[in-house]
């Protein structure tokens, strides 16, 4: 035993990369809603990027540590404590046995991630600890995480090289109005002109039908040719689905894996953080680019996450991270 | 092959169209493109997601780019001809038919005109294409039903289906492979779990292949439930005969 949870939150799951290798069988990805975040909390104790973490979910939990570990959270500011004291954010910070971590208010975005040194010991299903509630798969027996509930650390670390750098200015999620870059497609063909114009220069609204499974936006209605119906085919993470009533649904981590609605652009990798970071209310304006521009920004991301990760392990003289960490 | 379209879905995936319609014709070409895209070394790809008219390709960009896998692929499209494509399976899944597994057979049969014995045979004899899965894990898209038996849903969903349950929704039909709310008429229901996280193969159906239901007694069906129960059963899979086409 390692963590005791004594509050659940509204909603913490463990997530990693997501469920890969079976969206032929109708299984989702599921995943961390903010892949990014994720990873670099993982970098930050020395995992691989994509190993489980806790997801939490605006109102966090409370759990009391049995067992000694580093641990690091990230993404949005969900206020954490160590004991009652504000626990530094993007920095790895050792926890005792016997210390309780918990979040005490949502301050800046919407989803914190916490990652522990060495991994959490559960089961994979299906290649993957992510859960999916709906199928009650993943995680711990594929639920959201209780009071009473315990999950053990695999191995976990009292010390990591270089502890004192281990650390980061954290993101800001402060932002209330929120620029998308989408690649079209793959159904904009199935938009009038004016529907497009209208999709790119008008601004949205982040209702508060918002889940793991998608966002719903509330804005000027988006103009088809005829409907918004097709015969079922795959749904990506960040497709935006406009269904015949002509407002954007962005589909999210535990979206389906086929579904019957025109989709006329899909979010890129780069800026997942930024939809999954946003809260009810929130202003979205999306913006066009290319597909090569997308597929640079992933990489410029994954290459910064690769030298996060080489500055951390690098002998203590070597540069800070956060001299360029502005740099993507 | 002019008709193929990639169309973009995000910066890690591309669907690749080969139609606007469900057919079967369409089927077959996702499915021998999907067998050729496996074999063809093609570095990069993360998983390929047969629907009923594309191929919805998950790539890494970091490994390839869009440009560079548009154009491998098409280059596979020229080698597609001279690929062996393997008959289709056929996944044989037995059915106990009526009685308090399948509590609308009686109505289906009135609603077609039909006896309950001439529904069953009617249902059973046909081999089912399976489209594509999706909906809820393990849920089967099928083609094929005869039409002589179609019923529409019920009106009022039920609140909660038993997982394994088949039934009719109009012109459709398949199996529900968890407990599930839903309107299809029940007609009967197999032992055998098609979606099973814990199984070495989680997931029975696979798109491209094919369904057949084989009528049992409850006999049978409480054999094959402890089969299943201890982990012994297994689905009979033959390869589909090419001239039944």
């Amino acid at each position: 035993m390692s963590i005791r949870i004594t509050n659940g939150g509204l909603l913490t799951t463990v997530q990693d990369k997501g469920r890969y290798g079976y969206q032929e069988f109708g299984v989702p990805v599921s995943g961390a809603m903010d892949p990014h975040s994720m990873a670099i909390a993982n970098i930050l104790v020395d995992n691989d990027e994509n190993e489980a973490v806790l997801e939490v979910t605006l109102l966090g939990p409370r759990m009391e540590f049995t067992q000694d570990n580093i641990i690091a959270v990230t993404g949005g500011d969900l206020a954490p404590t160590l004991d009652g004291a504000p626990l530094p954010m993007y920095t790895a910070v050792l926890v005792r046995a016997g210390q309780t971590l918990a979040f005490t208010a949502p301050r800046t975005g919407c989803r914190a991630f916490i990652a522990f040194a060495g991994g959490l010991a559960l089961t994979p299903a299906m290649g993957s600890c992510s859960t999916y509630l709906k199928a009650k798969i993943g995680g711990l027996e594929g639920r959201k995480l209780d009071k009473g509930d315990e999950i053990a650390f695999r191995a976990p670390v009292v010390a990591l090289p270089n502890m004192e750098k281990r650390t980061l200015p954290a993101v800001d999620f402060r932002a209330t109005e929120h620029e998308l870059r989408v690649v079209m497609g793959p159904q904009n063909d199935y938009f009038t002109d004016a529907g497009i114009a209208t999709f790119l220069s008008e601004t949205y609204s982040v209702t508060n039908q918002f889940d793991r499974m998608g966002c719903r936006l509330d804005g000027t209605v988006i103009e088809h040719v005829k409907d918004g119906n097709i015969i079922s085919d795959g749904i990506s993470f960040g497709a935006i689905q406009i269904p015949s009533e002509g407002k954007p649904i962005i589909m999210l981590a535990d979206r389906q894996t086929v579904g019957g609605y025109t989709k006329i652009a899909t979010v890129i990798s780069a800026d997942f953080s930024e939809i999954a970071q946003a809260k009810a209310g929130d202003k979205i304006h999306f913006q066009k680019v290319s597909i090569q521009e997308a597929q640079d920004l992933y990489r410029a991301k994954k290459r910064w996450l690769r030298a996060l990760r080489a500055t951390l392990d690098a002998v203590p003289s070597g540069p800070r991270f956060d001299d360029y960490y502005w740099g993507y | 092959m002019e008709a193929v379209k990639f169309l973009l879905t995000g910066d890690t995936s591309v669907s690749v169209e080969f139609g606007n319609e469900i057919s079967t014709e369409i089927n077959a070409k996702i499915r021998a493109f999907n067998i050729a895209l496996s074999s063809s070394g093609i570095e990069g790809i993360v998983e390929t997601v047969p629907t009923y008219r594309s191929l919805m390709v998950h790539y890494d960009p970091e490994i390839i780019g869009y440009d560079a896998l548009v154009k491998q692929m098409k280059k596979l499209f020229s080698k597609l001809g001279s690929i062996e494509i393997p008959p289709s399976d056929v996944l044989e899944i037995p059915v106990l038919y009526g009685g308090e597994e399948g509590p609308d057979l009686e109505f289906v049969a009135e609603h077609s005109g039909k006896t309950v014995e001439e529904v069953i045979k009617t249902h059973s004899s046909t081999e089912y294409l399976i489209y594509m899965l999706g909906f809820t894990p393990g849920f089967t898209y099928l083609g094929g039903m005869d039409k002589t038996i179609a019923t529409p849903r019920l009106a009022t969903p039920r609140v909660i289906i038993p997982g394994g349950s088949v039934g009719i929704a109009g012109e459709q039909t398949g199996v529900y492979p968890i407990d599930s709310p839903g309107g299809w008429q029940l007609i009967g229901r197999t032992p055998v779990k098609m979606y099973d996280a814990a199984r070495a193969k989680p997931i029975l159906p696979e798109a491209g292949g094919y369904i057949k239901f084989r009528p049992i007694d409850r006999a049978e069906y409480e054999k094959i439930k402890a089969e299943v129960e201890a982990g012994t059963y297994e689905c009979r899979r033959y390869p589909r005969k090419e001239e039944s086409k």
